[in-house]
């Protein structure tokens, strides 16, 4: 598996799931004669418990740092305190560096959305010339590296007097998002029958509104998978963030999460814990609001697209 | 192929306006694209032919193939990009197979399976500097979980997995398939549920096996949609600094240093933007290359194996 022996401890969580998980029917010979129904219970949440401590207990660890006293020792976090919240809320620059990552993820996430839906729709529904070419490069984009484009961008945001804007993350945030974007948004139209739209048209609906009144509502589960991509990436994002934005009032949360891992060296594990409650509680709720639905909007055809 | 379906009336109005409308739909992608990540591409190029250090001016110019005669004596490159090719391929084998036997799970009936799936998958939308800071403190001689583990005898007091040369492979990579595992497995469930559940219910019939019917069915359905993800997260592994650049800083002893955090680390402290830019075009051309390779080499495309 790995060449270098890796941390026992964390192993002997790791290696039973994999093989539980990853061969499920490994309990064959006795049910051959007659065609078995699917796995028993225990097969499925046996696996199910040991993946799902190797998933929570990380959460855990952060969630018990963050409210729990510095001077308390036991694995529970009681007495309950929102101090350390308070401490990089308030005190640390918290509070503005989240605001920053809300303007930057939902700009980010509008502007991502919005261009790969008119872009998404000519690819899925004309033909027309150096088509083939954009398809292609779009999935050639996918190579590029972000960390290799710092320098150029840089540049062209020093042109545009961009630096220590957010315009300048959330631009750069915008175009890495979209290639794939566009992808998933014109597998997702090429998914709604074109019978539907020439119905409107035949009543009289002009291109626009048939697009509106049909195929948008038929997009939904689609245009929030993408979306909530786009938001996600954005609020996630550090590198283009970290190089464009000195001034600590621009600063987003990842970048502020960064300066703190750089200086803690285990000194305030209480700040750092509640540090990533801060990063983690949008996206675990735009997660948790929207995960049924990037299953169902993949699972319409974005692979296949 | 819409405008061919319409009506003869409308039809050669739309087609004289249809001719422009794609165009128009796809240019704001097409203009973001093109300044955001075609002139840098360029830009890239150009300096990666140049000697450009803001720090020494003086000996800005042209450098003709300078720079990648420099990379190839460049011990740091090399094993650079040795650990890269390392990183992705423990990444890949494990987030895979974890993924595979998570969505196989999580893709059968059962009580609380909803709730399951969101718990299961919530590390995807978790950046990689908050799974830094969630891991720095598991990992944490003092606060984190491993100490406990040398509590109860497994493993030794007083060490970070992530300072030791010996550990610190596993423990970087246990870190990044913690959080990689729910995209394999929500790409790969949303194609499982694409199976008709009627080739599962002959196949039954017949009297095949789950294990066959693994075999026979759902693989050769998922081909393409794992061969699709495999590769993207691998360029995605290979390209993602962001974990990396918190988590080890690429140390102990450039040891977790990826190629491009040696970009990256070129860019934002040396300052070396030429040779910088020579390294990323290595890099952009052994990705493409390997991409290419892997495509091929898998039948991309070909359902029937």
């Amino acid at each position: 598996m790995t060449p270098h022996p890796p941390p026992p401890a964390r192993l002997k969580e790791a290696v039973p799931v994999e093989e539980a998980a990853a061969t499920p029917p490994a309990h064959q010979p006795r049910t051959r004669r007659r065609p078995d129904r699917g796995p028993r219970r225990w097969e499925i949440y046996g696996p199910l418990a040991l993946y799902l401590l190797f998933t929570l207990i990380p959460f855990y660890w952060m969630l018990l740092y963050a409210f729990r006293p510095s001077t308390a020792k036991g694995l529970m976090p009681w007495p309950l305190t929102l101090q350390h919240l308070d401490d990089v809320w308030n005190g640390q620059g918290f509070g503005t560096y989240f605001l920053n990552s809300v303007k930057v993820g939902v700009t980010s996430m509008l502007f991502t959305t919005v261009v790969a839906v008119l872009g998404g729709y000519a690819l899925a529904r004309y033909e027309f010339r150096g088509k083939r070419v954009f398809m292609v490069s779009l999935l050639c984009t996918q190579f590029i590296p972000g960390a290799m484009m710092l320098i150029p961008l840089f540049e062209i945001f020093k042109h545009l007097s961009l630096v220590n804007s957010l315009w300048s993350v959330i631009i750069a945030e915008s175009v890495f998002q979209l290639p794939l974007a566009l992808i998933l948004i014109s597998g997702f139209v090429r998914n709604v029958p074109v019978t539907l739209e020439e119905a409107a048209w035949v009543d009289g609906c002009t291109r626009l509104r048939g697009f509106l009144v049909t195929v948008l509502p038929l997009l939904r589960p689609g245009l929030i998978a993408v979306g909530s991509f786009a938001f996600i990436g954005a609020w996630n994002h550090f590198l283009f963030a970290l190089m464009f934005l000195s001034e600590q009032d621009k600063y987003t949360v990842p970048v502020g999460l960064s300066y703190q891992i750089g200086d803690s060296g285990g000194v305030d594990v209480g700040a750092l814990a509640a540090g990533g409650v801060v990063a983690a509680v949008p996206v675990i709720f735009v997660f948790a609001l929207i995960q049924r639905y990037i299953v169902k909007g993949l699972s319409a055809g974005a692979v296949k697209g | 192929m819409a405008i061919a379906e319409a009506t003869a009336g409308r039809q050669r109005r739309r087609r004289s306006r249809g001719r422009r409308t794609p165009y128009l739909l796809i240019s704001p992608a097409v203009l973001l694209m093109v300044a955001f990540l075609v002139y840098p591409m360029g830009s890239v190029l150009y300096y990666s032919l140049q000697n450009y250090n803001v720090t020494k001016p003086w000996d800005n110019g042209f450098a003709g193939l300078g720079n990648f005669r420099q990379m190839f004596h460049d011990h740091l490159f090399w094993s650079s990009l040795g650990f890269s090719g390392k990183w992705v391929a423990a990444n890949i084998v494990l987030q895979f197979l974890l993924g595979l036997g998570l969505a196989l799970l999580v893709n059968e009936t059962f009580i609380g399976r909803a709730f399951a799936r969101a718990l299961v998958f919530s590390p995807w939308a978790v950046s990689g500097v908050l799974t830094t800071s969630i891991w720095v403190l598991l990992y944490n001689p003092t606060t984190g979980i491993t100490r406990y583990f040398a509590d109860m005898g497994i493993g030794q007091h007083g060490s970070s997995l992530l300072a030791d040369p010996h550990s610190v492979f596993g423990a970087a990579v246990l870190t990044e398939v913690w959080r990689g595992v729910p995209f394999f497995a929500i790409l790969i469930l949303a194609d499982l549920q694409s199976i008709p559940k009627d080739l599962y219910e002959a196949a039954s019939v017949d009297g095949a096996t789950r294990m066959s019917r693994f075999w026979h069915i759902t693989l050769p359905h998922l081909k393409d949609a794992i061969i699709l993800s495999t590769l993207l997260r691998a360029v995605w592994e290979f390209n993602n600094v962001d974990l990396l650049y918190t988590l080890t800083g690429g140390g102990p002893a450039n040891q977790t240093t990826t190629l491009p955090l040696y970009v990256a680390q070129k860019a934002t402290i040396a300052h070396e933007f030429g040779y910088g830019s020579a390294l990323t075009m290595a890099a952009f051309c052994i990705l493409l290359f390997c991409s290419i390779l892997y495509l091929r080499l898998s039948k991309f495309g070909s359902r029937d194996s």
